[in-house]
C-alpha cells in the first residue's frame, strides 16, 4: 500500500506509539490488583460497550438513548443458550452478535429517517418495549428474576473460568481488543470518512450522491453487533442476566462513560468506562442515591466546562504545554 | 358502560395534567429550540414543595399549589441563567446531557430531603369524596382537576393568542433575529417564558400529586409520558398538546384496566408508531 500523504484525511488515523499504552494498562492491573478482576472485568465489558455507542455517536452523529436494547439482547442471548446447554462460549458471543445485527438490520430504515427528540424517542420507545417483554416471558427471561447460574465450559476446553477470574479478565480483553481494532478500521476507511461526513452535515452528503440511510444503517448495524457483543461477554463473565441490563439507566451508563472520557475519539470509552466505574463501585457502597447527584454533576462539569472530556482536557492541557496544535 | 365512563373520566384527568406539564415543555422547546430533558425534575420538584407545604406546615391544598408553582418558576430562573443560557448555542448532544444531569441531581436532593419512598399526597376531605354521575360515582378530585386544568389552558390559550406578550412569544418563536431587531428583548422574554414553563409544569406535578406518586425517580418516569405528548404533538403546536394529552391519557388508563399485562407496553408502541407514520405530530396537516 502506498503510504498516505500528509493531507489525507485518512491520515488522521495512523497509528501512535502512545495507543499502545491502553494496552499495556489493563495487563498491568491484571498482575498489580489480582483481587480486583471482577471489577477489571466489568470495566472492559463496559469499555466496549462504550465503545459500540461511540461508533454510533461519536461518528455516525446518531443519538439513541435505547443503546441498552442491544447490550441486552446480547446478555440474554448469550445467557439462555448457556442455560439451554450450549456452554461454548466463543460462539455463544457470536449468536449474540447476529441476533442484534439482525435485529438492527429490521428497524434500522424506519429509526434512522428520524432525528434529534424523535429518534431520542423511539430508540428509548424500543428500549422500553423490550425491557416490557422481558418482564412479561417470564418462561424464557426468568422475568424479574432474571437468569441464574450461567456456567460455561472452558474456553477451547482447556482454560478454565476460574474462581479467581483471570480467565474471565482476559477473555473480556480479547473481545474488546478484537472489536476495537476491527471498530478502528472501519472509522478510520473511506467508510468511516462518510460517516463523520453524514454527521457534519446529512444534506450535503446526500447532494453529493451519497447514500445516507444505508450507510447510518451499516453503522447501526455494527454497533448493534458489538453492542451485543458486550452484553453476551458481560452475561458470561458475571453468570447473572438481570432486567436491568435493559434499562433506561444503562444507556445512560454507556453515555456518561463516553462523554467523561470524549466523544468521537475511540479511545474516550476506554477513558470513561474505568473512571466512571470505579468512581461508581466506591460511591454506591455508600449510598446509590448520592451517586446519582454525584453522575449528574459529573455530566453538567463535563458538558458545561470542558471540550471533548477528559481525553479533551488531556489534549488542551498537553498542547499548551508543548506550546503547539498536534493535529 | 361503567368501565368506559371511569375511562374516560380518568383518562381525560390524567391526560389534562399530562397537558399541563406539556403544555410548559412546549413552549421552551419552541422558543428556545433546547431540548429539555430537565422539564420532569420542575413538575416533581413542584410536587414535593406543595406536598410538604400540606403536610408539614398545613397549609391548604389550593395554596400549597400556587406557593409550589410560583417558587419553581423563580427558581427556574436562577437555573434558565446559570445554564440554559448556555445551552442555546450548544448542540443538541450538549443539551441531552446536560439537562440528564440537572435531572439526576434533583433526584438525588429529593432523596436526600424526602427519602427514596413513595412521598404520598393526601387529598382534602372536600376532594377525596365521591361524586354520582349517574352511571357511576368518582371522586370529586377528577373532576376538579378536569375544570382547574381546562380554565388553565384556556388562560394560556388566551395569553398567547390575544395579549401584547403572546403577540412578542410568537413572533420571538418565528423568528429570533427579526423580533429582536423590531426591539423586543429577547434574553428577558426567554427568561420570563421559561419560568412560565417551569411553572407551570411545578403546577401540573403539584395538582398531579395524588394521581402520579411522587417519588425520586419522577423526572424519569413521568418525564417519558410527556415527552410522548409534545412529540406527538409535533414540536410547538400548542393547541395539539391538549389533544394528544387526552389521548394519551386514555390509552394508558384504558391499557392499565383492559390489558394489566402489557404494563407500559402499549403507550410505547402508539409512540413508535405514530413517531413513524406520522413524524410532524398527530394532528398537524400532512406536508405535501
Amino acid at each position: 500500500m502506498k503510504p498516505l500523504p500528509r493531507s489525507s484525511i485518512l491520515s488522521r488515523y495512523r497509528l501512535r506509539p502512545a495507543e499502545l499504552l491502553f494496552w499495556v494498562l489493563p495487563i498491568l492491573a491484571l498482575f498489580l490488583f489480582p483481587k480486583w478482576l471482577a471489577l477489571g472485568t466489568l470495566v472492559l465489558v463496559f469499555a466496549l460497550f462504550a465503545l459500540s455507542l461511540d461508533l454510533l455517536l461519536g461518528f455516525a452523529g446518531i443519538m439513541s438513548l435505547g443503546h441498552a436494547a442491544f447490550f441486552g439482547i446480547g446478555a440474554y442471548t448469550a445467557g439462555i443458550l448457556a442455560i439451554g446447554g450450549w456452554n461454548e462460549a466463543i460462539s455463544g458471543v457470536l449468536a449474540a452478535a447476529l441476533l442484534c445485527g439482525a435485529g438492527a438490520g429490521i428497524i434500522a430504515p424506519f429509526l434512522l429517517r428520524l432525528t434529534g427528540l424523535p429518534l431520542i424517542m423511539v430508540t428509548v420507545g424500543v428500549a422500553s418495549i423490550l425491557f416490557e417483554v422481558a418482564n412479561k416471558a417470564t418462561w424464557l427471561t426468568g422475568g424479574d428474576d432474571g437468569l441464574y447460574g450461567i456456567r460455561m465450559r472452558p474456553l477451547f476446553g482447556f482454560f478454565a473460568w476460574s474462581i479467581s477470574g483471570e480467565t474471565k479478565f482476559l477473555y473480556a480483553f480479547a473481545w474488546l481488543l478484537i472489536s476495537f481494532v476491527i471498530i478502528r478500521r472501519m472509522v478510520s476507511s473511506p467508510f468511516g470518512i462518510a460517516l463523520q461526513g453524514i454527521r457534519e452535515n446529512t444534506a450535503r452528503m446526500r447532494l453529493i450522491g451519497n447514500s445516507v440511510i444505508p450507510h447510518l444503517s451499516i453503522a447501526f448495524i455494527a454497533s448493534a453487533m458489538f453492542a451485543g457483543i458486550a452484553g453476551a461477554v458481560w452475561a458470561q463473565t458475571g453468570g447473572f442476566v438481570g432486567l436491568g441490563v435493559l434499562s433506561l439507566d444503562t444507556s445512560i451508563d454507556a453515555l456518561v462513560m463516553l462523554v467523561l472520557g470524549g466523544l468521537g475519539s475511540l479511545y474516550g470509552a476506554l477513558i470513561g468506562a474505568p473512571v466512571y466505574l470505579i468512581f461508581k463501585h466506591f460511591a454506591q457502597q455508600w449510598n446509590p442515591f448520592y451517586w446519582m447527584f454525584l453522575v449528574g454533576t459529573m455530566l453538567v462539569v463535563v458538558v458545561r466546562f470542558t471540550r471533548g472530556g477528559i481525553l479533551g482536557v488531556l489534549k488542551a492541557t498537553s498542547e499548551r504545554v508543548t506550546g503547539h496544535k498536534k493535529s | 358502560m361503567s368501565s368506559l365512563t371511569f375511562v374516560v373520566l380518568f383518562g381525560v384527568s390524567y391526560g389534562l395534567v399530562l397537558a399541563l406539564i406539556a403544555i410548559g415543555l412546549v413552549v421552551t422547546m419552541g422558543l428556545m429550540r433546547v431540548t429539555n430533558l430537565a422539564h420532569g425534575a420542575f413538575a416533581a420538584i413542584g410536587g414535593y414543595v406543595s406536598t410538604g407545604l400540606m403536610t408539614k406546615a398545613g397549609v391548604p391544598f389550593p395554596v400549597a399549589i400556587m406557593i409550589a408553582s410560583l417558587a419553581v418558576a423563580a427558581f427556574s430562573i436562577v437555573v434558565e441563567r446559570a445554564f440554559f443560557v448556555y445551552l442555546y448555542t450548544a448542540t443538541e448532544l450538549e443539551q441531552v446531557l446536560l439537562t440528564i444531569g440537572l435531572d439526576f441531581i434533583v433526584i438525588g436532593a429529593l432523596t436526600f430531603v424526602y427519602g427514596p419512598n413513595i412521598y404520598s399526597t393526601p387529598l382534602p376531605s372536600y376532594l377525596s369524596a365521591n361524586i354520582d354521575l349517574g352511571v357511576r360515582t368518582i371522586e370529586t378530585y377528577r373532576l376538579v382537576v378536569v375544570a382547574v386544568s381546562l380554565i388553565v389552558i384556556g388562560g394560556l390559550w388566551y395569553m398567547f393568542d390575544r395579549t401584547t406578550l403572546g403577540a412578542r412569544l410568537r413572533a420571538a418563536v418565528d423568528n429570533r433575529t427579526m423580533a429582536q431587531s423590531m426591539g423586543i428583548n429577547v434574553p428577558v422574554l426567554f427568561s420570563l417564558t421559561f419560568a412560565l414553563g417551569s411553572g407551570l409544569a411545578a403546577f401540573g406535578g403539584a395538582l398531579g400529586a395524588p394521581m402520579l406518586p411522587l417519588e425520586p425517580l419522577y423526572p424519569f418516569k413521568y418525564l417519558i409520558l410527556v415527552l410522548v405528548v409534545v412529540a406527538l404533538s409535533g414540536f410547538g403546536n400548542v393547541k395539539s398538546v391538549v389533544g394528544v394529552a387526552i389521548v394519551v391519557g386514555i390509552v394508558e388508563t384504558a391499557g392499565r384496566l383492559f390489558f394489566p399485562g402489557l404494563g407500559a407496553f402499549l403507550i410505547y408502541l402508539l409512540l413508535i408508531v405514530l413517531m413513524i407514520w406520522r413524524r410532524d405530530g398527530l394532528f398537524s396537516a400532512r406536508r405535501t
